[in-house]
């Protein structure tokens, strides 16, 4: 796949679906693009999600086969085994939780690009590029993550502490009327670092897919719209909450004062990022937890690991190998189970 | 030979720089040198595998049946219905190039599709195309491609590319692995008997005479007495050779590399000679077995049925000689098999009892279920009890560096038993750069089967991280021997140091043991060692070896 | 060579060798150099380090003319040994030699037409044409060596299965001492 095709296919597919949007406001399609467009994404959500991890999960797993990072657990006492030993050569299941935490949390085994190293020229960090993608990688969840749990407030009433807090919190810089929150802005500068690293690395160019393209781009028009809305293209924040609280309460009703067009072209992008999650590479989210290289413990030797499907193989026995070569064996003076035969 | 460019062709090259298409319209060109040789018919024929035919890669009709895309495609989703790995690993893997630079033969050589990632894209490409609904929707665009004659023979090229050494899993944010992803590939290939021949001729071999290289019972007897004299003329002792014995406590079972070319007899010879004077002073029962005389699996490199098959023959002879317990050599790839497959396979073996080293009572729990240990764990226990007499300076002509075979470090976690070890029995030892040992060590380039003598450029090329690793220590500390705990290894790294880094041997740790291990003659002093186990003599008898 | 030219190309050593560099690494697919040029790491990236080490010998021994051909030769050998196990044609492995003649010519070439040196540059180019020829020589010797190194390995594993099963006996130093055979050894 050519670089264009892979960029401007997303590209132009993300713009397309803006002018669905606005198309779809032309022709007063509220109710389609507030409340039957939403309803039908999540639903998708939902249910390809739970799919896709009923697929994963009713997958056996023949064999235990995490990727030791660690000193295994020994019946040596005197072996020295950090905690990083512990968590990378997890003797059991509680030990394999918190590693795959500590994936989950903190992308452990991407952080571990990050190293400094001692050349001739002083100590130096080498996979610049890598730290990078940490520190990038890192940006975008959390920033992501925040952003939608702040979000929650559209969809509870009273709203929780929790979302209040977030709020101050995200809002520490205290500048801007409204508050400008730092997280929404986090975000979209992290997800244009990955989309911009994406295209000037060759590596990752030459690897890079339109389903690549596509989220980025995708989440960078939801960021943008976001934040065009909140700091310039003023709506009525009340109108949307009355909204989506109805859409909650699944009395859903298009509020009377008219919504500005900048919310239904957010809102049509965040449904089509709902609908295409579950049948794209972004179930990466749950299929981490899943993944059998590191969710499964180091102690093969101690606990016996089933295999659902263990064939049954036909193998070479030793009567067939001692029948073959009984008399090469007695003249070697080897030992055998059937003595051999008189020659007559 | 690659084939010679056309003079026009040479003039427009004068810019240098590479032709470069996407990677989907770019086909590998089957170089030699850069694979291996297609498995013979008689080898398919020993397990009854699919398609036996003599089989030629560079050819242009690999004589597959006419379904083989049926088969291929059948074979793939059985896979992904039964490994949740793969599946696993098909769905989540996001491109975002953490991999790309971890592969050795990338790094080595350069070549894009050698990318982890790219590697397993060849596959995802399939499962796309074939097994999601937007891959069938949208094709090309969600990175979906037919499977075509030519795309077979690529992805055979890079599954055969691979050493399933697992470096990239260790850095993948989720875990995915290009081993199990390469795995998947070749029991793909050998669904339609395309295997490469150096895996399916030790596999046949193992499967009829015990070992890879199939040698029959008496040549595995002659063999041991080879080396038991050449271990006499060394140490003047004569070590016993039991085989096949029944009620000793312990069967121990070795990869067939450590006894069949140099380096690896010396390993053989010291673990003779450890063992020997374990039964002598202690009075350890242990026998070695002709009909499970291979530690190594090249099954594991074919599919897991057969790696299955080939590993029952441990279980099974343990029953028969009704040992106690199994102790295992210094073997990479067995280990993983061992380590991670073995009780899976083949267990529950109820009838062993648990590990316990009968001179220091060491009961080896963590290895309660399958019943084997390692020989470095049985060592350092014994080491740590001061159960060896132990002379380091027999070992001061060697100045050691350690190397982690891949898979005893990524597939079981084992790095501080063979370093103590080591550490016990020399006294100049010196680490390689904390990037490129333990869990983050290269490859030697050679495992998974691409060990063999006509695939040497691509041995040569995945071999430059390593041997590059050595070169430093070798030059800042005089490094002379790398010490390693793989079968393969001894048999790769003599030519890929004589390539990159001449001057740097290389060893098992149980040569290092026996070296320094001291005898009870030369401990009451009556005899003396001039020589190591190589049979050149120790720093400070250099003349007198001469003399003699 | 003239002086003016030598300190020329003293003066914009590290710049030609930068261009040079580059320029090798550009005769990798587009991902793969990028790789090669952004990791520092000697460790993580050999291919790279063999070449920075290596090129400064070589521009050396072309400056110096005093025949330095152990540093030549081994400069040329740390590089050649690489490419001649990568994906390369022999005439592109060895080809990189001619590269040099482009970096000089970027980097120096203006301002040596403004002196009137293009004859020094035409004697320059020589060298580094000879030292090419040079060049073919040891990517010869570095594929012989993979040969040998090949035989070898076969040899090894059927000698060290011959020996071991008896069906051929070695004779030792000692032997050959017994029998008085000096002269062979």
């Amino acid at each position: 796949m050519s670089f264009n095709l892979a960029f401007y296919s997303a590209l132009f597919g993300v713009l397309g679906l803006v002018g669905i949007a606005l198309i779809g406001l032309g022709a007063h399609l509220q109710l389609v693009f507030g409340v039957i467009i939403p309803y039908v994404a999540v639903i998708l959500f939902f249910v390809g999600m739970i799919r896709r991890v009923v697929i994963w999960g009713k997958c056996p797993v023949p064999f235990r086969i995490p990727t030791t990072s660690g000193q295994q657990m020994t019946s040596l006492p005197w072996v020295k085994r950090t905690l990083a030993d512990k968590i990378e050569s997890p003797s059991n299941n509680w030990w394999a939780a918190l590693r795959v935490a500590t994936e989950v949390l903190f992308f452990r085994s991407l952080f571990r690009n990050l190293k400094v190293n001692l050349t001739k020229d002083g100590p130096k960090i080498s996979y610049f590029s890598s730290k990078w993608l940490w520190l990038g990688a890192i940006a975008f969840h959390y920033s992501f993550l925040v952003v939608l749990l702040r979000h929650l407030r559209f969809f509870t009433q009273p709203v929780p502490g929790f979302v209040h807090l977030l709020d101050q919190i995200d809002g520490f810089l205290e500048v801007g009327l409204p508050q400008v929150q730092i997280s929404g802005f986090l975000l979209l500068i992290a997800v244009t670092y990955l989309l911009i690293r994406r295209i000037v690395v060759p590596q990752v160019r030459y690897i890079s897919l339109p389903a690549d393209y596509f989220p980025l781009f995708l989440i960078i028009g939801i960021a943008l719209s976001g934040i065009l809305m909140r700091y310039w293209f003023k709506v009525d924040v009340v109108a949307v909450k009355k909204l989506t609280l109805s859409l909650v309460h699944l009395h859903p009703k298009i509020p009377q004062e008219g919504i500005g067009w900048i919310f239904y072209v957010h809102l049509f992008l965040v449904c089509v990022l709902f609908a295409y999650f579950p049948f794209s590479k972004l179930v990466h989210m749950a299929g981490i937890f899943l993944s059998p290289t590191r969710n499964l413990p180091n102690n093969s030797r101690a606990v016996r690991h089933i295999n659902p499907w263990n064939p049954v193989v036909k193998v070479h026995t030793y009567e067939e190998y001692e029948e073959e070569f009984r008399e090469k064996m007695v003249e070697a003076g080897l030992p055998v189970e059937k003595p051999l035969e008189e020659k007559e | 030979m690659a084939k010679l460019p056309k003079p026009k062709e040479l003039v427009e090259e004068i810019d240098y720089t590479p032709p470069e298409g996407p990677w989907m319209e770019t086909r590998p060109e089957f170089k030699p040198g850069t694979y291996g040789y297609g498995v013979k018919a008689k080898n398919l024929k020993v397990l009854g595998l699919p398609n036996q035919r003599d089989f030629y890669p560079s050819e242009e009709d690999w004589q597959l049946p006419d379904n083989w895309k049926e088969i291929f495609l059948e074979g793939m989703e059985d896979r992904l219905n039964r490994f949740r790995s793969f599946r696993l690993f098909m769905d989540i893997c996001v491109r975002c190039g953490a991999c790309a630079d971890k592969c050795h033969y990338f790094i080595g050589g350069g070549d894009p599709k050698n990318m982890p990632v790219l590697r397993g894209e060849l596959l995802r490409s399939i499962y796309k195309r074939y097994f999601t609904t937007s891959g069938k929707v949208f094709g090309k665009l969600a990175g979906a491609r037919d499977l075509t004659y030519d795309v077979l023979k690529e992805i055979w090229y890079y599954v055969y590319q691979c050493s399933e050494c697992r470096r990239c899993s260790v850095f993948c944010p989720y875990g995915i692995d290009t081993c199990e992803i390469t795995m998947m590939g070749r029991e793909l290939m050998n669904l339609l008997g395309c295997n490469l021949n150096w895996i399916g001729e030790p596999v046949a071999n193992c499967y009829r005479t015990g070992n890879h290289l199939g040698i029959e019972p008496q040549g595995i007897t002659s063999i041991f007495e080879f080396l038991r004299d050449e271990l006499e003329e060394i140490t003047g002792v004569k070590v016993d050779l039991p085989f096949n014995q029944k009620g000793a406590d312990i069967l121990v079972i070795v990869p067939s590399g450590s006894y069949f070319a140099d380096p690896g007899t010396y390993t053989m010879s010291g673990e003779l000679l450890l063992l020997h004077y374990l039964k002598e002073k202690y009075g350890l029962t242990y026998t070695f077995s002709t009909y499970a005389s291979e530690g190594g699996n090249f099954g594991l490199f074919t599919s897991n049925e057969v790696a299955k098959r080939l590993n029952a023959k441990m279980y099974a002879e343990a029953k028969r000689l009704g040992v106690k317990w199994i102790l295992g050599g210094e073997c990479g790839h067995m280990w993983r098999v061992v380590h991670q497959y073995m009780a899976t396979f083949n267990g529950p073996a109820d009838f062993l009892e648990v590990p316990r080293n009968p001179i220091t009572g060491t009961v080896f729990e963590h290895a309660k279920e399958t019943k084997m240990v390692h020989i470095c764990e049985f060592t350092a226990d014994l080491i740590k009890h001061g159960k060896l007499p132990l002379d380091k300076s027999r070992n001061d002509h060697w100045v050691v560096t350690f190397h982690d075979s891949c898979n005893p470090a990524r597939g079981m976690g084992f790095f501080e038993e063979p370093r103590y070890v080591i550490k016990s029995v020399c006294n100049n030892f010196y680490e390689m750069p904390e990037n490129t040992i333990r869990e983050k060590t290269f490859c030697c380039g050679s495992g998974a089967g691409l060990g063999s003598d006509e695939n040497i450029i691509t041995r040569m090329r995945g071999g430059l991280p390593r041997a590059n690793a050595v070169k430093y220590v070798h030059e800042k500390y005089g490094v002379n021997v790398l010490c390693c705990i793989c079968a393969i290894d001894r048999a790769s790294f003599p030519p890929l140091l004589d390539y990159w880094v001449p001057g740097v041997d290389c060893c098992g740790i149980h040569e290092l043991v026996a070296n320094a291990l001291v005898l009870p003659d030369e401990e009451r002093g009556v005899r003396k060692r001039t020589k190591d186990l190589r049979g050149n003599p120790l720093k400070g008898y250099e003349d007198l070896v001469e003399e003699e | 060579m003239g002086d003016i030219l030598r300190d020329f190309l003293l003066e914009k050593r590290s710049a030609i060798l930068d261009k040079w560099l580059n320029y090798i690494l550009g005769t990798y697919p587009e991902a793969t150099a990028r790789y090669f040029r952004s990791q520092k790491d000697r460790f993580l990236n050999p291919v790279t380090y063999e070449f920075r080490e290596s090129i400064g010998g070589i521009y050396q021994s072309l400056i110096d003319d005093v025949d330095e051909e152990e540093e030549l030769y081994t400069s040329l050998d740390r590089i050649i040994r690489v490419r001649a196990v990568q994906d390369f044609t022999p005439s592109q492995a060895v080809g990189f030699i001619f590269l040099l003649k482009q970096a000089i010519r970027n980097e120096l070439g203006k301002e040596l037409e403004k002196k009137g040196l293009e004859k020094e540059l035409l004697i320059l180019e020589e060298k580094i044409d000879k030292i090419a020829l040079f060049a073919f020589d040891i990517y010869l010797r570095c594929r012989e060596q993979l040969y040998e190194v090949r035989i070898k390995d076969i040899k090894n594993k059927i000698m060290g299965l011959l020996k071991a099963t008896g069906l051929v006996h070695e004779i030792t130093q000692e032997e050959m001492k017994f029998k008085g055979d000096k002269a062979f050894i």
